[in-house]
């Protein structure tokens, strides 16, 4: 892994129109609602690494996934690959680049196409390989992905939630991506296949030097695969550091309550002073000042006031830990 | 509290009342075409008693569903009970006249899914739907019963239930729903609690939220627990004790902590090698080869045998019966993992 970003996220922002039809908020006199999903992003994604990307439900992980593969448009800021921003309008090309990968096996793939249908279809428009390669590329695709041949004439409703996560995968790397996007790819699958699937992403990184975004809730799962971790809340990266590092220092008050409510294999109790309280503030009106301050332990009178940037806090074997905390220095030693 | 317990057609346990609370035994749930069975759970048996926390875990597909959905009386249709017995305080629900049934869901037993759409009515708000059993059961008026649900969202954490009370199921987050599906099934209190995956859904923070929130609430109102998930770290959170469900069966069975620090069946420990654990970084995942069978197409002898390193010739023509050893411990397996006393040359 080199340090040098594949992919920058620079002040992205996602507001989502949310109002009534037009004709009944003019009837009952009401104002637009926007819902703010993403406020600001920042994040760099470094070529070979897995970023982990976690944070509470509803706190725009989904949303900037779909940001970055292009399926939806940002409101404000830009993404830039290989140091280039992507403009708006992508073409074949550009949105070959950056590939992504759901959650659900099971709608995410057309029921009606053989896997060598569909592999050679992309195959094809993208101009990957020369026509009379096509039968051996497909062949290649699934080998990679840990399938048999006979893979590729099924369908597939034939194959289990496993094997069907890892065609979506031969999928994504057909068109040769530089950057993998995986929204929760792991959440629906049994333990056991989970394993394997995190053995493929893990495998694709080392030999292929796969640039991957792995969006997770199960934070076991992330300090197995990833070399970093981003955290998000209410859309806006908090904290981002080495996995290691994280988990060993955590310097944002909400990594320190999503720690804490890890469930563990041992006889631990967590620091459950830690887990946060209630509900996360409404999207549609954003706290003033640290947009944690509401549930935060450690919030003071100045976190009312102002509204931390991310910056950097300490180097840790090299790679910067970022916060987003005004008291990302003075907080507690973590337990 | 609006409910004073006279309000309550049901009694509260008594703490020296010995009798099992539910008591499965033997039970076969499946479909049936004329003469012809397909066995989807297959001689499942335990006991709970009141105030434990039984958990039930597996791979999808396993039968943890459809054992929860024969215990609260809806099995999906097409299936049903084959053979054996459901005794909940020594009633057959099996046998029973399903106006007894009826009367058990709400006040006695309820249930809690891991989608709450599939529970909650979406034209509905979710006030008058908490209200709507403790107005049925146990003859609130209009008023106790926004009460009642007024403060069941209190219990279950739901911030400003004044004006949320009022709210759709679709204006609320997952969490939320998840805790007003909570808060319905335990507002007529319950002795019973079905929970199928109740956080699969959920991020961490809330998982812990309403793991806390329902262990709490089990407490508080007395009621125990069944509770399916897939998630071994969440079992061992919540659960006091375990069962390991494969391919329909029981195949090991004890106290939480013994069976996850000490496993014996080789299925047990197949799931605990495969799941990375928070507090050891640096394992690796040795994931189980192969995947469960169909239910049409289980092997004869074990149905782990094609996957277990420790198979031998026996597997493959004896099923194996689940034992229970001088230590409380109860496994089914020819060659099951040994320890303490036990371990023979
Ligand atoms: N199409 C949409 N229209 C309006 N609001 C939306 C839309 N999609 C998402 N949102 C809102 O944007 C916010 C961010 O949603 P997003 O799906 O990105 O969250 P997430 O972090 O992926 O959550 P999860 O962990 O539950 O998957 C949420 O408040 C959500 O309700
Ligand atoms: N309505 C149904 N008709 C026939 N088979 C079903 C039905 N519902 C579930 N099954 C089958 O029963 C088995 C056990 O399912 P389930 O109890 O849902 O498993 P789990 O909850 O352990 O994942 C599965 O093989 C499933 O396909
Ligand atoms: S800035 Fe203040 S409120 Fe925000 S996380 Fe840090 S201590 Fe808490
Ligand atoms: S009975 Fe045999 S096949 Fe079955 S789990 Fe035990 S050793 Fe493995
Ligand atoms: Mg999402
Ligand atoms: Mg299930």
């Amino acid at each position: 892994m080199t340090d040098a970003p594949v992919l920058e996220v620079d002040d992205v922002a996602k507001t989502y129109d949310v109002s009534a039809p037009l004709l009944q908020r003019l009837f009952r006199q009401q104002q637009r609602t926007l819902l703010t999903a993403l406020d600001g992003v920042d994040l760099e994604l470094r070529r070979g690494e897995i970023l982990a990307l976690v944070g509470e439900s509803g706190s725009g992980k989904s949303t900037l996934a779909n940001i970055l593969v292009g399926s939806l448009p940002a409101t404000r800021g830009q993404v830039v690959q290989d140091g280039s921003a992507i403009p708006a309008r992508r073409d074949k090309e550009l949105s070959r680049r950056i590939q992504m990968v759901f959650q659900d096996p099971y709608s995410s793939l057309n029921p009606r196409l053989t896997v060598r249908a569909m592999l050679s279809e992309l195959l094809r428009v993208h101009d990957i390989v020369p026509r009379s390669e096509v039968r051996k590329e497909c062949l290649r695709l699934v080998s990679l992905v840990g399938l048999d041949e006979d893979a590729l004439d099924a369908y597939p409703g034939q194959f289990s939630g496993g094997q069907r996560q890892r065609i979506a995968i031969a999928r994504a790397l057909a068109v040769r991506p530089d950057v993998l996007i995986a929204d929760e790819p792991v959440s629906a699958l049994d333990v056991s296949v989970q394993a394997t699937i995190l053995e493929l992403f893990a495998s694709l990184r080392d030999e292929l030097g796969l640039t991957i975004l792995f969006i997770a809730h199960n934070l076991a799962v992330v300090q197995h695969l990833c070399q970093r971790v981003a955290v998000m809340y209410l859309g806006r990266i908090v904290e981002v550091a080495g996995t290691d590092e994280i988990f060993a220092n955590p310097r944002h008050p909400y990594t320190r309550a999503l720690i804490a409510s890890i469930p563990r294999m041992g006889d631990t109790s967590g620091a459950a002073d830690l887990v946060p309280e209630g509900e996360p503030p409404s999207p549609y009106d954003l706290p003033t000042g640290c947009r944690y301050h509401p549930r935060c332990p450690f919030a003071e009178a100045q976190c009312r006031e102002l509204d931390p940037s991310l910056r950097p806090l300490s180097e840790s074997a090299g790679r910067v830990h970022l916060s987003a905390c005004l008291r990302a220095s003075d907080l507690p030693e973590s337990p | 509290m609006i409910m004073t317990e006279t309000d309550l057609h049901v009694l509260e346990p008594d703490p020296s009342d010995r009798t099992l609370l539910l008591e499965i035994n033997d039970l076969r749930v499946g479909l049936r075409r004329g003469r012809t069975e397909t066995t989807i759970v297959d001689g499942v048996s335990f006991d709970v008693d009141p105030r434990t926390r039984f958990g039930i875990v597996g791979e999808s597909g396993s039968g943890k569903s459809m054992t929860l959905r024969a215990i609260a009386g809806l099995l999906p249709g097409g299936t049903e009970v084959l053979s054996g017995s459901i005794r909940y305080r020594g009633t057959d629900l099996v046998t029973a006249k399903p106006s007894v049934r009826r009367g058990l869901m709400g006040p006695e037993i309820a249930m809690i899914f891991q989608e709450p759409m599939t529970a909650l009515n979406p034209v509905r708000p979710v006030g008058d739907q908490i209200a709507e059993g403790p107005r049925r059961h146990l003859g609130l008026s209009k008023k106790e019963g926004r009460a009642l649900a007024l403060e069941m969202m209190g219990h279950t954490g739901i911030p400003d239930p004044v004006r949320r009370v009022r709210a759709y199921p679709h204006e609320l987050s997952g969490g939320l729903r998840q805790r007003v599906m909570i808060a319905m099934a335990l507002a007529c209190r319950p002795k019973l609690l079905l929970c199928d995956e109740p956080t699969t859904a959920l991020d961490v923070t809330v998982q812990h939220q309403v793991l806390d929130m329902l262990e709490s609430l089990c407490a508080e109102v007395g009621a125990a627990l069944v509770f399916v998930t897939h998630d071994l770290a969440v079992v061992n959170k919540t659960c006091s004790d375990l069962a390991v469900m494969y391919a329909g069966r029981i195949v090991e069975s004890g106290r939480t902590s013994e069976v996850l620090a000490n496993p014996r069946h080789p299925y047990t420990r197949g799931l605990l090698d495969s799941a990375p654990d928070f507090d050891q970084p640096g394992r690796a995942l040795v994931p189980i080869p192969g995947l469960p069978p169909s239910i049409a197409n289980r092997p004869p002898g074990c149905a782990f045998a094609p996957r277990c390193s420790r198979a031998v010739a026996e597997c493959d023509s004896a099923a194996p019966i689940l034992t229970t050893s001088t230590d409380h411990r109860t496994v089914a397996c020819f060659r099951a993992e040994a320890s303490g006393s036990e371990i023979s040359a």
